[in-house]
Protein backbone atom coordinates (compact mmCIF):
# COMPACT_ATOMS: atom_id res chain seq x y z
CA UNK A 1 0.00 0.00 0.00
CA UNK A 2 1.60 3.23 -1.08
CA UNK A 3 0.77 6.24 0.94
CA UNK A 4 -0.24 9.27 -1.09
CA UNK A 5 2.27 12.10 -0.95
CA UNK A 6 1.68 14.13 2.14
CA UNK A 7 0.27 17.55 1.44
CA UNK A 8 2.73 20.33 2.26
CA UNK A 9 2.21 21.44 5.80
CA UNK A 10 0.94 24.94 6.19
CA UNK A 11 3.70 27.13 7.51
CA UNK A 12 3.12 27.34 11.22
CA UNK A 13 3.92 30.51 13.01
CA UNK A 14 4.05 28.66 16.33
CA UNK A 15 7.65 28.52 17.46
CA UNK A 16 9.18 25.42 18.99
CA UNK A 17 11.52 26.71 21.67
CA UNK A 18 14.28 24.46 22.89
CA UNK A 19 13.01 24.82 26.44
CA UNK A 20 9.83 22.93 25.55
CA UNK A 21 11.79 20.12 23.94
CA UNK A 22 13.96 19.78 27.03
CA UNK A 23 10.92 19.63 29.28
CA UNK A 24 9.31 17.05 27.01
CA UNK A 25 12.50 14.99 27.06
CA UNK A 26 12.75 15.00 30.84
CA UNK A 27 9.07 14.14 31.25
CA UNK A 28 9.53 11.22 28.85
CA UNK A 29 12.61 10.07 30.76
CA UNK A 30 10.78 10.21 34.10
CA UNK A 31 7.87 8.25 32.63
CA UNK A 32 10.23 5.66 31.18
CA UNK A 33 11.95 5.17 34.52
CA UNK A 34 8.69 4.95 36.45
CA UNK A 35 7.00 2.57 34.09
CA UNK A 36 9.90 0.20 33.48
CA UNK A 37 11.64 0.26 36.85
CA UNK A 38 14.83 -1.01 35.21
CA UNK A 39 18.27 0.29 36.10
CA UNK A 40 20.57 -1.95 34.01
CA UNK A 41 22.95 0.08 31.81
CA UNK A 42 21.88 -1.58 28.56
CA UNK A 43 18.19 -0.98 29.16
CA UNK A 44 18.86 2.55 30.34
CA UNK A 45 20.64 3.23 27.06
CA UNK A 46 17.66 1.89 25.12
CA UNK A 47 15.37 4.07 27.18
CA UNK A 48 17.45 7.17 26.54
CA UNK A 49 17.50 6.43 22.82
CA UNK A 50 13.75 5.97 22.66
CA UNK A 51 13.15 9.20 24.58
CA UNK A 52 15.39 11.08 22.16
CA UNK A 53 13.70 9.53 19.13
CA UNK A 54 10.24 10.43 20.41
CA UNK A 55 11.31 14.01 21.09
CA UNK A 56 12.81 14.27 17.61
CA UNK A 57 9.61 12.88 16.07
CA UNK A 58 7.49 15.34 18.02
CA UNK A 59 9.65 18.23 16.79
CA UNK A 60 9.29 16.94 13.26
CA UNK A 61 5.51 16.81 13.69
CA UNK A 62 5.71 20.38 14.98
CA UNK A 63 3.68 19.65 18.09
CA UNK A 64 6.26 20.85 20.64
CA UNK A 65 4.68 24.22 21.32
CA UNK A 66 2.73 25.85 24.10
CA UNK A 67 -0.06 23.34 23.54
CA UNK A 68 2.08 20.22 23.63
CA UNK A 69 4.08 21.34 26.66
CA UNK A 70 1.98 23.94 28.49
CA UNK A 71 4.76 25.48 30.55
CA UNK A 72 3.13 28.88 30.64
CA UNK A 73 0.36 27.61 32.89
CA UNK A 74 2.85 26.89 35.66
CA UNK A 75 1.51 25.20 38.76
CA UNK A 76 -1.92 26.80 38.57
CA UNK A 77 -3.56 23.66 37.07
CA UNK A 78 -2.77 21.78 40.30
CA UNK A 79 -4.79 24.20 42.41
CA UNK A 80 -7.55 24.09 39.82
CA UNK A 81 -7.53 20.27 39.83
CA UNK A 82 -8.10 20.22 43.59
CA UNK A 83 -11.06 22.59 43.28
CA UNK A 84 -12.41 20.54 40.37
CA UNK A 85 -12.14 17.37 42.45
CA UNK A 86 -14.29 18.92 45.16
CA UNK A 87 -16.86 20.04 42.57
CA UNK A 88 -16.90 16.57 40.97
CA UNK A 89 -17.59 14.88 44.31
CA UNK A 90 -20.46 17.28 45.10
CA UNK A 91 -21.98 16.83 41.65
CA UNK A 92 -21.64 13.06 41.98
CA UNK A 93 -23.63 13.03 45.21
CA UNK A 94 -26.31 15.23 43.63
CA UNK A 95 -26.73 13.11 40.50
CA UNK A 96 -26.60 9.87 42.51
CA UNK A 97 -29.53 11.05 44.65
CA UNK A 98 -31.52 11.90 41.52
CA UNK A 99 -30.82 8.55 39.87
CA UNK A 100 -31.72 6.48 42.93
CA UNK A 101 -34.90 8.49 43.56
CA UNK A 102 -37.83 6.27 42.51
CA UNK A 103 -39.58 9.24 40.86
CA UNK A 104 -36.47 10.03 38.79
CA UNK A 105 -36.77 13.83 39.19
CA UNK A 106 -34.68 15.03 36.26
CA UNK A 107 -35.12 18.03 33.99
CA UNK A 108 -32.87 17.48 30.97
CA UNK A 109 -32.12 20.72 29.17
CA UNK A 110 -29.73 22.20 26.68
CA UNK A 111 -28.03 25.41 27.75
CA UNK A 112 -25.46 27.64 26.09
CA UNK A 113 -22.50 28.87 28.05
CA UNK A 114 -20.06 31.55 27.10
CA UNK A 115 -16.43 30.42 27.18
CA UNK A 116 -14.41 33.51 27.98
CA UNK A 117 -11.03 31.80 27.43
CA UNK A 118 -8.85 33.01 24.61
CA UNK A 119 -6.63 29.97 24.12
CA UNK A 120 -7.67 26.66 22.59
CA UNK A 121 -6.02 24.68 25.36
CA UNK A 122 -7.84 26.42 28.20
CA UNK A 123 -11.11 26.22 26.30
CA UNK A 124 -10.65 22.48 25.99
CA UNK A 125 -9.85 22.33 29.71
CA UNK A 126 -13.11 24.16 30.38
CA UNK A 127 -15.18 21.90 28.13
CA UNK A 128 -13.58 18.80 29.61
CA UNK A 129 -14.19 20.04 33.15
CA UNK A 130 -17.86 20.52 32.31
CA UNK A 131 -18.04 16.97 31.00
CA UNK A 132 -16.10 15.56 33.93
CA UNK A 133 -18.61 17.03 36.36
CA UNK A 134 -21.53 14.60 36.39
CA UNK A 135 -24.86 16.14 35.50
CA UNK A 136 -23.45 18.25 32.69
CA UNK A 137 -21.94 17.18 29.38
CA UNK A 138 -20.53 19.58 26.82
CA UNK A 139 -22.12 18.54 23.55
CA UNK A 140 -20.72 21.02 21.05
CA UNK A 141 -18.37 23.96 20.84
CA UNK A 142 -19.54 26.71 18.50
CA UNK A 143 -16.97 29.48 18.47
CA UNK A 144 -17.26 31.28 21.78
CA UNK A 145 -20.15 29.21 23.03
CA UNK A 146 -20.32 25.76 24.51
CA UNK A 147 -23.55 23.81 24.17
CA UNK A 148 -24.12 21.87 27.38
CA UNK A 149 -26.62 19.14 28.11
CA UNK A 150 -27.60 19.30 31.77
CA UNK A 151 -29.41 16.48 33.55
CA UNK A 152 -31.09 18.57 36.23
CA UNK A 153 -31.94 22.20 36.78
CA UNK A 154 -29.55 22.34 39.76
CA UNK A 155 -26.68 21.12 37.61
CA UNK A 156 -27.55 23.66 34.91
CA UNK A 157 -27.68 26.52 37.43
CA UNK A 158 -24.35 25.43 38.84
CA UNK A 159 -22.73 25.87 35.44
CA UNK A 160 -24.63 29.05 34.61
CA UNK A 161 -23.14 30.70 37.68
CA UNK A 162 -19.92 30.85 35.65
CA UNK A 163 -17.53 30.13 38.49
CA UNK A 164 -15.81 27.34 36.59
CA UNK A 165 -15.47 29.60 33.56
CA UNK A 166 -13.79 32.27 35.68
CA UNK A 167 -11.43 29.80 37.29
CA UNK A 168 -10.35 28.30 33.99
CA UNK A 169 -9.85 31.77 32.52
CA UNK A 170 -7.67 32.59 35.50
CA UNK A 171 -5.47 29.62 34.48
CA UNK A 172 -4.32 31.63 31.50
CA UNK A 173 -2.82 34.10 33.90
CA UNK A 174 -3.64 37.10 31.76
CA UNK A 175 -4.99 39.01 34.74
CA UNK A 176 -2.39 37.89 37.22
CA UNK B 1 -11.93 -9.83 50.93
CA UNK B 2 -12.28 -6.15 50.04
CA UNK B 3 -10.85 -6.77 46.60
CA UNK B 4 -13.49 -9.44 46.02
CA UNK B 5 -16.21 -6.95 46.97
CA UNK B 6 -14.87 -4.35 44.55
CA UNK B 7 -14.55 -7.00 41.88
CA UNK B 8 -18.15 -8.09 42.35
CA UNK B 9 -19.35 -4.49 42.07
CA UNK B 10 -17.34 -3.96 38.89
CA UNK B 11 -18.73 -7.15 37.40
CA UNK B 12 -22.30 -6.08 38.25
CA UNK B 13 -21.67 -2.73 36.55
CA UNK B 14 -20.31 -4.53 33.50
CA UNK B 15 -23.46 -6.65 33.32
CA UNK B 16 -25.62 -3.50 33.54
CA UNK B 17 -23.58 -1.93 30.74
CA UNK B 18 -23.98 -5.07 28.64
CA UNK B 19 -27.74 -4.96 29.19
CA UNK B 20 -27.77 -1.38 27.91
CA UNK B 21 -25.63 -2.39 24.95
CA UNK B 22 -28.16 -5.12 24.13
CA UNK B 23 -31.21 -2.91 24.54
CA UNK B 24 -29.87 0.53 23.56
CA UNK B 25 -32.11 1.88 20.81
CA UNK B 26 -29.43 3.91 19.01
CA UNK B 27 -25.91 2.97 18.00
CA UNK B 28 -24.60 5.69 20.33
CA UNK B 29 -26.14 4.00 23.36
CA UNK B 30 -24.24 0.89 22.42
CA UNK B 31 -20.98 2.79 22.01
CA UNK B 32 -21.55 4.46 25.38
CA UNK B 33 -22.08 1.08 27.00
CA UNK B 34 -18.98 -0.25 25.26
CA UNK B 35 -16.96 2.72 26.52
CA UNK B 36 -18.11 2.07 30.06
CA UNK B 37 -17.32 -1.61 29.68
CA UNK B 38 -13.81 -0.64 28.65
CA UNK B 39 -13.26 1.59 31.68
CA UNK B 40 -14.57 -1.16 33.93
CA UNK B 41 -12.20 -3.63 32.29
CA UNK B 42 -9.27 -1.40 33.25
CA UNK B 43 -10.48 -1.30 36.86
CA UNK B 44 -11.13 -5.04 36.88
CA UNK B 45 -7.60 -5.76 35.71
CA UNK B 46 -6.23 -3.48 38.43
CA UNK B 47 -8.29 -5.14 41.15
CA UNK B 48 -7.44 -8.63 39.94
CA UNK B 49 -3.77 -7.66 39.95
CA UNK B 50 -4.03 -6.67 43.59
CA UNK B 51 -6.14 -9.71 44.46
CA UNK B 52 -3.57 -12.14 43.07
CA UNK B 53 -0.62 -9.93 44.13
CA UNK B 54 0.76 -9.71 40.60
CA UNK B 55 2.04 -6.19 39.95
CA UNK B 56 2.53 -6.80 36.21
CA UNK B 57 -1.21 -6.50 35.76
CA UNK B 58 -1.02 -2.76 36.18
CA UNK B 59 0.88 -2.40 32.91
CA UNK B 60 -1.87 -4.33 31.18
CA UNK B 61 -4.40 -1.95 32.67
CA UNK B 62 -2.51 1.08 31.35
CA UNK B 63 -2.33 -0.43 27.89
CA UNK B 64 -6.00 -1.37 28.03
CA UNK B 65 -6.99 2.19 28.92
CA UNK B 66 -4.99 3.57 26.00
CA UNK B 67 -6.38 1.07 23.50
CA UNK B 68 -9.91 1.66 24.73
CA UNK B 69 -9.63 5.40 24.16
CA UNK B 70 -8.16 4.98 20.68
CA UNK B 71 -10.82 2.40 19.81
CA UNK B 72 -13.71 4.61 20.88
CA UNK B 73 -12.34 7.61 18.97
CA UNK B 74 -11.86 5.44 15.89
CA UNK B 75 -15.43 4.16 16.03
CA UNK B 76 -16.75 7.71 16.48
CA UNK B 77 -14.68 9.04 13.59
CA UNK B 78 -16.08 6.26 11.47
CA UNK B 79 -19.64 6.99 12.47
CA UNK B 80 -19.07 10.70 11.79
CA UNK B 81 -17.25 10.62 8.46
CA UNK B 82 -18.09 7.13 7.21
CA UNK B 83 -14.42 6.33 6.59
CA UNK B 84 -11.16 6.29 8.51
CA UNK B 85 -9.14 8.50 6.16
CA UNK B 86 -7.97 11.92 7.23
CA UNK B 87 -10.78 14.30 6.19
CA UNK C 1 9.87 2.43 73.63
CA UNK C 2 10.14 -0.30 71.03
CA UNK C 3 6.73 -1.71 71.80
CA UNK C 4 5.21 1.72 71.57
CA UNK C 5 6.71 2.15 68.09
CA UNK C 6 5.36 -1.24 67.04
CA UNK C 7 1.94 -0.28 68.33
CA UNK C 8 2.04 2.95 66.32
CA UNK C 9 2.93 1.06 63.16
CA UNK C 10 0.09 -1.35 63.76
CA UNK C 11 -2.36 1.50 64.34
CA UNK C 12 -1.20 3.21 61.15
CA UNK C 13 -1.66 -0.03 59.24
CA UNK C 14 -5.16 -0.43 60.60
CA UNK C 15 -6.02 3.17 59.73
CA UNK C 16 -4.81 2.82 56.14
CA UNK C 17 -6.64 -0.48 55.79
CA UNK C 18 -9.90 1.00 57.03
CA UNK C 19 -9.52 4.02 54.75
CA UNK C 20 -8.86 1.83 51.75
CA UNK C 21 -11.90 -0.32 52.63
CA UNK C 22 -14.05 2.80 52.72
CA UNK C 23 -12.66 4.03 49.40
CA UNK C 24 -13.19 0.68 47.68
CA UNK C 25 -16.75 0.41 49.03
CA UNK C 26 -17.75 3.93 47.96
CA UNK C 27 -16.13 3.33 44.60
CA UNK C 28 -18.08 0.11 44.15
CA UNK C 29 -21.29 1.83 45.21
CA UNK C 30 -20.92 4.71 42.75
CA UNK C 31 -19.87 2.34 40.01
CA UNK C 32 -23.08 0.33 40.40
CA UNK C 33 -25.15 3.54 40.67
CA UNK C 34 -23.72 4.66 37.35
CA UNK C 35 -24.68 1.32 35.86
CA UNK C 36 -28.22 1.69 37.20
CA UNK C 37 -28.36 5.20 35.75
CA UNK C 38 -27.25 3.86 32.40
CA UNK C 39 -30.24 1.55 32.43
CA UNK C 40 -32.82 3.81 34.06
CA UNK C 41 -32.36 7.20 32.41
CA UNK C 42 -34.77 7.89 29.58
CA UNK C 43 -32.70 9.06 26.61
CA UNK C 44 -29.18 8.86 25.24
CA UNK C 45 -27.99 12.28 26.37
CA UNK C 46 -29.05 11.73 29.97
CA UNK C 47 -27.47 8.29 29.94
CA UNK C 48 -24.15 10.01 29.33
CA UNK C 49 -24.40 11.36 32.88
CA UNK C 50 -24.81 7.85 34.25
CA UNK C 51 -21.62 6.83 32.53
CA UNK C 52 -19.99 9.96 33.95
CA UNK C 53 -20.61 8.84 37.51
CA UNK C 54 -18.89 5.50 37.07
CA UNK C 55 -16.01 7.10 35.23
CA UNK C 56 -15.28 9.76 37.83
CA UNK C 57 -16.35 8.70 41.30
CA UNK C 58 -16.39 4.94 40.71
CA UNK C 59 -13.00 4.69 39.03
CA UNK C 60 -11.44 7.41 41.19
CA UNK C 61 -12.44 5.91 44.52
CA UNK C 62 -11.47 2.36 43.56
CA UNK C 63 -8.06 3.53 42.35
CA UNK C 64 -7.63 5.57 45.53
CA UNK C 65 -8.37 2.47 47.60
CA UNK C 66 -5.84 0.44 45.63
CA UNK C 67 -3.33 3.28 45.98
CA UNK C 68 -3.65 3.16 49.76
CA UNK C 69 -3.00 -0.57 49.66
CA UNK C 70 0.11 -0.04 47.54
CA UNK C 71 1.36 2.62 49.95
CA UNK C 72 0.73 0.25 52.86
CA UNK C 73 2.75 -2.49 51.18
CA UNK C 74 5.48 0.01 50.42
CA UNK C 75 5.67 1.09 54.05
CA UNK C 76 5.89 -2.50 55.29
CA UNK C 77 8.03 -4.14 52.62
CA UNK C 78 10.69 -1.43 52.21
CA UNK C 79 11.22 -2.26 48.51
CA UNK C 80 10.76 0.08 45.59
CA UNK C 81 8.17 -1.97 43.66
CA UNK C 82 5.06 -0.90 45.60
CA UNK C 83 5.99 2.75 45.10
CA UNK C 84 6.32 2.17 41.37
CA UNK C 85 2.87 0.61 41.46
CA UNK C 86 1.55 3.62 43.31
CA UNK C 87 3.01 5.95 40.68
CA UNK C 88 1.47 3.89 37.90
CA UNK C 89 -1.91 3.93 39.65
CA UNK C 90 -1.78 7.71 39.82
CA UNK C 91 -0.98 7.80 36.11
CA UNK C 92 -3.87 5.48 35.27
CA UNK C 93 -6.09 7.80 37.29
CA UNK C 94 -4.97 10.95 35.47
CA UNK C 95 -5.19 9.20 32.17
CA UNK C 96 -8.77 8.11 32.82
CA UNK C 97 -9.69 11.61 34.01
CA UNK C 98 -8.46 13.07 30.72
CA UNK C 99 -9.73 10.48 28.26
CA UNK C 100 -13.15 9.76 29.75
CA UNK C 101 -14.57 13.28 29.25
CA UNK C 102 -12.91 13.43 25.84
CA UNK C 103 -14.61 10.30 24.59
CA UNK C 104 -17.84 11.33 26.32
CA UNK C 105 -17.79 14.68 24.50
CA UNK C 106 -16.86 13.06 21.18
CA UNK C 107 -19.76 10.64 21.60
CA UNK C 108 -22.25 13.43 22.38
CA UNK C 109 -21.05 15.54 19.47
CA UNK C 110 -21.21 12.63 17.06
CA UNK C 111 -24.75 11.87 18.21
CA UNK C 112 -25.84 15.50 17.81
CA UNK C 113 -24.35 15.77 14.33
CA UNK C 114 -26.04 12.53 13.42
CA UNK C 115 -29.33 14.26 14.18
CA UNK C 116 -30.26 12.51 17.40
CA UNK C 117 -32.42 14.99 19.27
CA UNK C 118 -32.30 15.13 23.07
CA UNK C 119 -35.58 14.50 24.83
CA UNK C 120 -36.37 17.77 26.56
CA UNK C 121 -39.48 17.87 28.76
CA UNK C 122 -41.42 21.08 29.34
CA UNK C 123 -39.25 23.51 31.20
CA UNK C 124 -42.18 24.44 33.44
CA UNK C 125 -42.72 21.15 35.25
CA UNK C 126 -40.25 20.09 37.88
Amino acid sequence: MTAPPAPPRPAQNSVQPLRHSLVLLSVLAIFWLLWSGHTEPLLLTFGAISCLVVTALCRRMQIVDDEGAPLHLGLRPLVYALWLGKEVIEANLHVTRRILDPRLPIQPQLIRLKASQTGDLTRVIYANSITLTPGTVSVDIQGEEIVVHALTRTAADEDKSGEMDRRVTRLEGSDR
Amino acid sequence: MMFVTAMAAILVTMILALLRARRGPTVFDRILALNMLGTKTVLLILVVGFLTARPEFIDLALLCALMNFIGIVAVLRFSKYGHFADR
Amino acid sequence: MRTQGALLVELLELLINVLSWICLLTGSFFSVVGGIGLLRLPDFYSRLHGGGITDTMGAGMIILGLLLQAVLTGLVAATVTPWLIAAKLIMVFFFLMITSPSSCHALAQAALQDGLQPKLPDQTDS
